[in-house]
């Protein structure tokens, strides 16, 4: 480390090196215990582990192509349109992103359960006779973890757009292109930077996510997350649980890696 | 107020490079006390460095900076004692105008009520009396540079730069403005280092001008002197409008221009040596000694003159200004122009 | 000017989308205010018995107090090391800027889970489990990433000349930081040092882990929800979803960068 200006740093990196980057390699060192790879073929290659793994995956995917499907068209009409509504629609994204994740577990809980909201309202309005299992499934976990994604999909997104001079889609549409074409041909690849942007966030944010799964989940839906926390809390297996983390840990830099090469080679074809 | 702290700046040898970019390349230059020296120059030129330099935000890496016969290549910034007014007038967004041009009184720990009595007097020299409690942004461009102007005056400093402080302005503000920064410094007998890029506000406000390029200064001349006598082809070309061409002495007195075309010339220039040539394009008369006769390319009203362009049979491309009477000569037309001996100008 | 229809349908497709976003925000409300002993919607009538209950419990009140000192701690201790780190990072010209600008934001990005186990293996060890300080320091380095990333931004778009001005004015490297660089920063100081606090006042994962018998008010909810799902939770939730609109307006109006803070 030489050159000017270092020194500020020194304090915040101690910090990071004693109670982060140490404890974090000294508890991946556990999964090598007794120098075998033993932890790593048994979260690999048991069909029990196995099926975790592509648990977490298809919920991620699942939950990634959600948000982008709700998460556009916020972020588009946030960019598009008034001051005024644009800081409305700001408040509707960043007062649920900051209110805290078991608040708004918990009010999904409410609302899904089997004598919860949806179900109350459906049944009295005689449209089913038997509550819909909505909690403790798939459904719950994915309707939940969209729910607390989704500003981060929205927000890089209204970033894209807002960078889309006016003037483009004005001048499109002087050329006479529809409304969809205009979306198609113009804001959908100017955009794609703020679209891959959010859907690697919300994919990496998916993969490690713990709360709402534990919660919505009620133990049926495991991933993980969740598989780790068992691990460490109940079986007291840290061997196992450092190995499931070295797993975890290395899918999650290699889609940033890969996420980060895709982002460079666009920067510089864009050059 | 008095500027009893004026001091002359004596620049020697100083020279900086940036990786291979030689931005200033062993400049030495002297401004008197009380002085107004411009430094002109395109972007890229150097200027900008040089007043670094001289205000202490970059170190050079040979030379010295001299102010009242103190060396002060090393001291900070803050102990050098030159006020500033930068191109975007780096007024201070959270502190009033008072305060801004309190700041540099309070960094010298000047006691609270002297301090009132000279920000009152600054502000009232730039016509700024009632403005104390604005913020910058509740003000116009021209008096945003008046505050800028009051807070680098404020602490009687030894030495004023103005690094391009007009160029934000529009014409009429900045012509305005550019008189009234001259009679400020006449006044408080300022030596003052101004930098531009623009040649007519350089020949408007200058005892001297240094014109520099690529990090080297071409000329250091009074302005009639960068004007009329012009050392070399860049300060020609950059300083007005001109007609410069090349050619060889035949005789004293008398130039072949590389094209074949002869000239008659004040100029004691021994026969064979290569010289230039510069004819400015107002001094040309309907005749003269040296006569040019040629087709009008292109002709363009400018209210109180004609622009032509001519092209002369067997020779140069001609820019001259007539003065505006009668009907603007066509493309096409024949024209016939002169120039005396002593309007021309060898280098 | 005429809305197209596209425009229209864009409208009523957000508006949907934004009631999925506040829904879970806005049932909470009439549940705090039920007078039913279980939960139940709609409520049958209003009562202010959840709030009592939360107000009189002891249990609720410790956790509440515990995580606003360990918020308000984060947060300064999250500026302290933050703030400078971020100087070092836009004004620094060292070997190794860019890694330890990676490492700065690396909490973000490891998933929390992690951490927290890594974190709560070494604390077991170190006996800092259940303590206060132990949950500071967790606390600290999930936030720090939000101070820099704020902090740097507003470094960026700082304009240099005005430092370079005080200087030549005649100020000291330290009165020109005190005078001109920090007040002109404390918007994004405001922002930094409030999301800081709102990163730890939420915060349940690494709570979970470290916490112990000593609560927080995050960990004692989750404690809740397996349990019982009794109304007293809507009525924390209530309090906790004012104090953060109170955080976005204070945000809103003395800081900056929120746009930044979830990027």
């Amino acid at each position: 480390m030489t050159g000017r200006g270092f020194l500020p740093a020194l304090p915040a990196l101690i910090l990071l090196f004693v109670f982060f980057l140490f404890p974090v390699v000294r508890m991946l060192g556990f999964s090598l215990e007794g120098g075998t790879l033993d932890w790593y073929a048994k979260a690999l290659g048991e069909q029990l582990y196995l099926r975790v793994f592509w648990n977490t995956f298809e919920i991620a995917l699942l939950v990634t192509f959600f948000c982008l499907l709700l998460g556009y068209p916020l972020g588009f009409l946030m960019a598009t349109t008034t001051p005024f509504w644009a800081t409305v629609g700001f408040i509707f994204v960043l007062l649920p992103l900051w209110t805290s994740v078991l608040v708004r577990t918990y009010a999904w809980m409410v609302l899904l359960g089997r004598n919860g909201v949806f179900n109350r309202t459906l049944m009295e309005a005689g449209i089913t006779t038997d509550p819909i299992p909505m909690l403790h499934n798939f459904t719950g976990v994915l309707i939940g973890m969209v729910h607390v994604l989704l500003p981060y999909m929205v927000l890089p997104i209204y970033g894209a757009v807002r960078k889309v001079d006016p003037a483009i889609p004005a001048a499109a549409a002087g050329l006479g292109a529809s409304s969809f074409a205009i979306f198609r041909r113009i804001y959908l690849p100017l955009t794609l930077n703020g679209i891959f942007a959010g859907s690697v966030l919300v994919f990496v944010l998916s993969l490690g996510f713990f709360i709402t799964p534990a919660l919505l989940g009620g133990g049926r839906v495991m991933m993980i997350a969740v598989l780790i926390e068992q691990q460490v809390r109940e079986a007291l297996n840290w061997p196992f649980a450092a190995a499931l983390s070295a797993v975890l840990l290395v899918f999650t830099f290699a889609v940033y890696a890969m996420a980060q090469r895709f982002t460079r080679s666009e920067a510089e074809a864009a050059r | 107020m008095s500027a009893s702290g004026s001091a002359d700046l004596l620049i020697e040898g100083v020279g900086k490079r940036f990786g291979d970019v030689v931005a200033l390349d062993h400049v030495s230059l002297q401004v008197a006390q009380g002085e107004l020296l411009t430094i002109l120059g395109p972007s890229g030129s150097g200027k900008t460095t040089l007043l670094k330099v001289v205000a202490g935000f970059e170190t050079p890496d040979a030379g010295r900076v001299t102010v009242g016969g103190v060396e002060i290549t090393a001291l900070p910034p803050a102990k050098r004692d030159i006020g500033m007014v930068f191109q975007n007038y780096a007024l201070f967004p959270h502190l009033s105008v008072a305060a801004n041009v309190a700041f540099p009184l309070e960094m010298r720990n000047v006691a609270k009520p002297e301090i009132e009595r000279r920000v009152a007097e600054a502000l009232a020299m730039v016509e700024l009396k009632g403005y104390e409690a604005r913020l910058p942004r509740q003000l116009s461009g021209g008096q945003q540079q008046r505050v800028a102007l009051a807070r680098a005056i404020v602490f009687n400093p030894r030495l004023l730069l103005l690094d391009e402080p007009f160029g934000a302005l529009d014409r009429k503000l900045r012509e305005t403005m550019q008189l009234e920064v001259r009679r400020l410094q006449r006044r408080l007998g300022l030596t003052t280092i101004f930098i531009t890029h623009d040649q007519e506000e350089a020949l408007v406000l200058s005892d001297r001008i240094a014109v520099m390029n690529r990090g080297t200064i071409q000329q250091i001349a009074t302005t009639t002197e960068i004007y009329e006598r012009p050392a070399n082809d860049f300060v020609a070309d950059f300083v007005g409008e001109s007609n410069i061409f090349h050619g060889t002495m035949s005789a004293p007195g008398m130039v072949v221009l590389d094209g074949g075309r002869a000239l008659q010339v004040r100029s004691d220039k021994p026969a064979g040596a290569k010289v230039g040539v510069l004819m400015r394009p107002e001094r040309f008369a309907p005749s003269g000694a040296n006569a040019f006769s040629g087709e009008v390319i292109e002709s363009v009203y400018l209210g109180t003159s004609f622009k032509l362009r001519l092209a002369c049979e067997g020779g140069p491309e001609l820019l001259v200004r007539q003065p505006a009477r009668g009907a603007l000569p066509a493309a096409g037309a024949r024209v016939t122009v002169g120039i005396e001996p002593e309007s021309i100008h060898v280098f | 000017m005429r809305t197209p229809p596209s425009r229209r349908l864009l409208v009523i497709a957000c508006g949907l989308i934004y009631f999925f976003l506040m829904l879970p925000l806005l049932v909470v409300f009439p549940i705090s205010l039920s007078s039913a002993p279980y939960m139940q919607f709609p409520p049958p009538g209003l009562s202010w018995q959840w709030y009592e209950r939360y107000l009189d419990d002891p249990q609720w009140i410790d956790a509440t107090w515990r995580s606003l000192y360990i918020g308000a701690a984060t947060a300064i201790f999250a500026l302290a090391l933050g703030v400078p780190l971020a100087f070092a990072l836009v004004r620094g010209r060292f070997f190794g800027r860019v890694l330890i600008d990676r490492l700065a934001l690396a909490p973000v990005i490891v998933p929390t889970i992690i951490l927290s186990v890594a974190v709560y293996g070494l604390f077991a060890k170190l006996k800092l489990i259940g303590t206060w300080y132990g949950l500071v320091i967790a606390h600290t380095v999930l936030a720090l990433p939000f101070v820099v990333l704020v902090i740097v931004a507003g470094l960026r778009d700082f304009d240099r000349s005005l430092e370079q001005a005080a200087e030549g004015l005649g100020a000291s490297r330290w009165r020109t930081l005190s005078r001109v660089t920090l007040p002109l920063l404390r918007p994004s100081l405001v922002s930094a040092g409030l999301l800081a606090f709102i990163s730890s006042f939420d915060e349940v994962v690494v709570a979970l882990f470290l916490a112990g018998a000593n609560m927080t008010l995050p960990k004692k909810m989750f404690d809740n929800i397996l349990m019982e799902i009794d109304p007293t939770i809507a009525a924390v939730s209530v309090m906790q979803i004012l104090l953060v609109s109170v955080v976005l307006v204070l945000i809103g109006r003395f800081g900056r960068g929120l746009k930044d803070s979830a990027r």
